[in-house]
């Protein structure tokens, strides 16, 4: 899978957790760019990413995540 | 247990509430619970309840419960659901000075009990206690059972106290979160990750089922609780079509897969014993489906266990409906189990309140998808619960018989109804007392009785006292009225009292008793008889039965009867001495 199919992929997971069927995000979103991206609600997006493409992401990586580039990288290197 | 993850939940948590009863939920947790309440919402939206959630800040138990002016107690919730996690309490405990760890369950215990009783002193409000998950350190192996000390073995102590101290407490349940980890896993049930970022002890995964559970309680407090269960026969309750395979060739007992269907019958009739009534309904011609019943060896579930049996080849969803009138319960206290996925669509559409369960394509999954539900919670139980079976194939084996007849008389006909009237006597007394204490509809005075002023009321020579029993040929009343008359002067006699049981309302009894009043004044040799009405907030049902037993209107709630001019009554109740 490569970059762009994970962030495809990705799409429809963040428009369900932050509630927002418009919502788009790129490599660069922060969370300070959605607003509904809150400490509680990353956890209900780890979760579903965790879900969905059969990953655990580490502790450190859930706290230090950046943007959603940050996210892709974890998912190209763990997903099968 | 709800089959939604937690997204779904989420998301049912924003659907419209419109219409929607509210339930008033106060949440308490010693760790972080905004996904629990998330989960609360939504499984409550999921179950048609609106839930007005008031959740406390984080740790904030002690003084939300102190003061009495917190928010908890100002919010005024129906219920608080309270959740002390075993993460929090494994840290109490390695604080724990080892010389005290035996103590230590005691102890916990005592300060949550404490917590119960200074809310009941407070405000009226039922509590909700999750149960300690089962958390072990390992740090004695195996060992820890024989060690009193050891974490584990505390825990499960605990348990077992809040399980005590909630027997005690009628406002204290127990939510079995610990069944939950069972069914799941601990892997599953405990996130450690979000436990260490947020402080929830809970999974994502978990949580559904964790906030099922309350909302179960929630909806038993509502009165939502199932009372019967509305079973098809073929492949739900033995293996194979009776129809084709014959009594010999159905799958029951150690036969081909007959175990699962077994044990499944095993469970349904625990659940008949426990008060929940059977009903059958099957596309079947009926004494083929009732052969099973009556003549198969290893059939669990007989003819007396199942209220009400129907077998016919109408739609289903029309005999669900039939045995709902006949049973007289809520359809939404009904559960629908068929194999047939046609079957369950077909009832869940034209009747959207009768809950049908998924049953799993395979018969061994049916008994433990079943358990899963937990469909059959209760707050209390009590032993008139095991005999409704009984009660209800009486009054159901009436109703039907009151379909074949063309007029109401000749239905009363055929009932075959006996009577007897006497004067109390000892081994009366204590049940017509009984009714004297609880009658409040059918009763014209309310007058309260106990055992020993009753008994110096039918030795005087001042009263004279009946009592009626009724039988009929589906089965016996016992005894159902209670007359006593006092002597108002040598003319006059007065109806001190005369209550009746409403279960035999409109049979003819109320005459029957009636004509038995004045016969027994007159044989005394009274004049007359003066009936009164006293008016209570209950029996509004029986203001003009002395009108509309022929008796004069004096005013003033009174009436009177001349026992040479009263017209006895015609009814078809035959009386039979004691």
């Amino acid at each position: 899978m490569n970059r762009e199919e994970i962030l495809e992929q990705l799409q429809p997971i963040f428009a369900e957790v932050f509630e927002d069927d418009t919502l788009v995000v790129t490599e660069q979103t922060t969370a300070a760019d959605v607003e509904k991206w809150d400490s509680l609600s990353h956890l209900t997006l780890i979760y579903e990413v965790e879900m969905n493409f059969g990953i655990k992401f580490q502790m450190k990586e859930i706290l230090e995540m950046q943007n959603v580039g940050a996210m892709v990288d974890i998912i190209a290197r763990e997903a099968k | 247990m709800t089959e939604k993850t937690f997204s779904e939940l989420k998301k049912k948590s924003r659907s419209s509430a419109e219409g929607l009863p509210r339930f008033r939920l106060a949440l308490m947790g010693d760790c972080a619970t905004q996904h629990l309440a998330t989960a609360l919402r939504g499984a409550a939206m999921d179950r048609g309840v609106n839930l007005d959630l008031w959740e406390a800040d984080y740790d904030q138990l002690q003084a939300q419960i102190l003061d009495d002016q917190s928010e908890l107690y100002t919010f005024e919730p129906a219920a608080v659901l309270l959740y002390l996690c075993s993460e929090k309490l494994y840290d109490k405990f390695a604080k724990c000075p080892l010389e005290q760890r035996e103590q230590f369950a005691q102890r916990t215990y005592e300060g949550i009990a404490a917590y119960w009783d200074r809310i009941i002193a407070t405000k009226s409000m039922q509590i909700l206690q999750y149960n300690f998950v089962e958390l072990d350190d390992r740090v004695f192996g195996d060992y820890a059972a024989k060690n009193d000390g050891a974490f584990i073995t505390q825990l499960r102590q605990l348990n077992e106290l809040l399980r005590k101290g909630a027997q005690q407490r009628s406002q204290v349940a127990i939510l079995d979160l610990q069944r939950v980890q069972n069914e799941l896993g601990r892997r599953t049930f405990h996130d450690e990750k979000l436990y260490y970022i947020a402080k929830m002890p809970i999974s994502l995964q978990a949580l559904p089922a964790a906030a099922d559970i309350a909302v179960d309680r929630v909806c038993i407090m509502m009165g939502r609780v199932h009372k019967c269960v509305v079973l098809d026969l073929d492949n739900t309750l033995w293996g194979g079509v009776i129809g084709d395979d014959g009594i010999n060739g159905i799958q029951i007992g150690e036969l081909g897969l007959g175990r699962a269907f077994t044990d499944l019958q095993l469970w349904l009739k625990e659940l008949r014993k426990r008060g929940i009534l059977l009903a059958v309904c099957s596309k079947n011609e009926k004494d083929a489906a009732m052969e099973p019943f009556l003549h198969h060896p290893e059939m669990v579930l007989h003819m007396e266990d199942i209220a009400l049996f129907v077998a016919n080849w109408e739609d289903k969803a029309s005999n669900i409906r039939y045995i709902q009138q006949t049973l007289n319960i809520g359809m939404d206290s009904m559960v629908f189990l068929d194999d047939n996925p046609f079957e369950r669509q077909a009832v869940r559409a034209l009747i959207p309140e009768i809950c049908v369960p998924e049953l799993p394509q395979d018969p061994a999954q049916y008994l433990h998808y079943l358990r899963s539900l937990d469909l059959f919670s209760t707050v209390s139980y009590s032993e008139t619960d095991q005999i409704r079976t009984r009660q209800y194939q009486e009054e159901s084996s009436r109703s039907q018989a009151q379909q074949q007849f063309a007029s109401y008389d000749e239905y009363l006909e055929s009932l075959e109804m006996l009577a007897c009237a006497a004067p109390l006597d000892g081994f009366r007394i204590p049940r017509a007392a009984q009714l004297t204490q609880r009658s409040n509809q059918f009763n014209l005075r309310t007058v309260r009785y106990t055992e020993a002023e009753l008994e110096a009321v039918a030795a005087s020579e001042d009263y004279h006292t009946l009592y009626f029993t009724l039988e009929d040929r589906f089965g016996d009343y016992g005894l159902i009225g209670v007359v006593i008359l006092h002597k108002e002067d040598a003319e006059a006699a007065f109806v001190d009292t005369w209550l009746m049981s409403c279960r035999v309302l409109r049979r003819g009894m109320e005459e029957f008793i009636a004509d038995k009043i004045v016969e027994t004044a007159k044989k005394n040799g009274f004049k007359r008889v003066i009936g009164e009405y006293l008016p209570t907030a209950k029996n509004k049902m029986v203001r003009d039965l002395y009108a509309q037993m022929g008796f004069a209107d004096l005013g003033e709630g009174r009436y009177q009867a001349d026992v040479d001019t009263y017209q006895p009554h015609t009814t078809k109740i035959k009386e039979k001495t004691v």
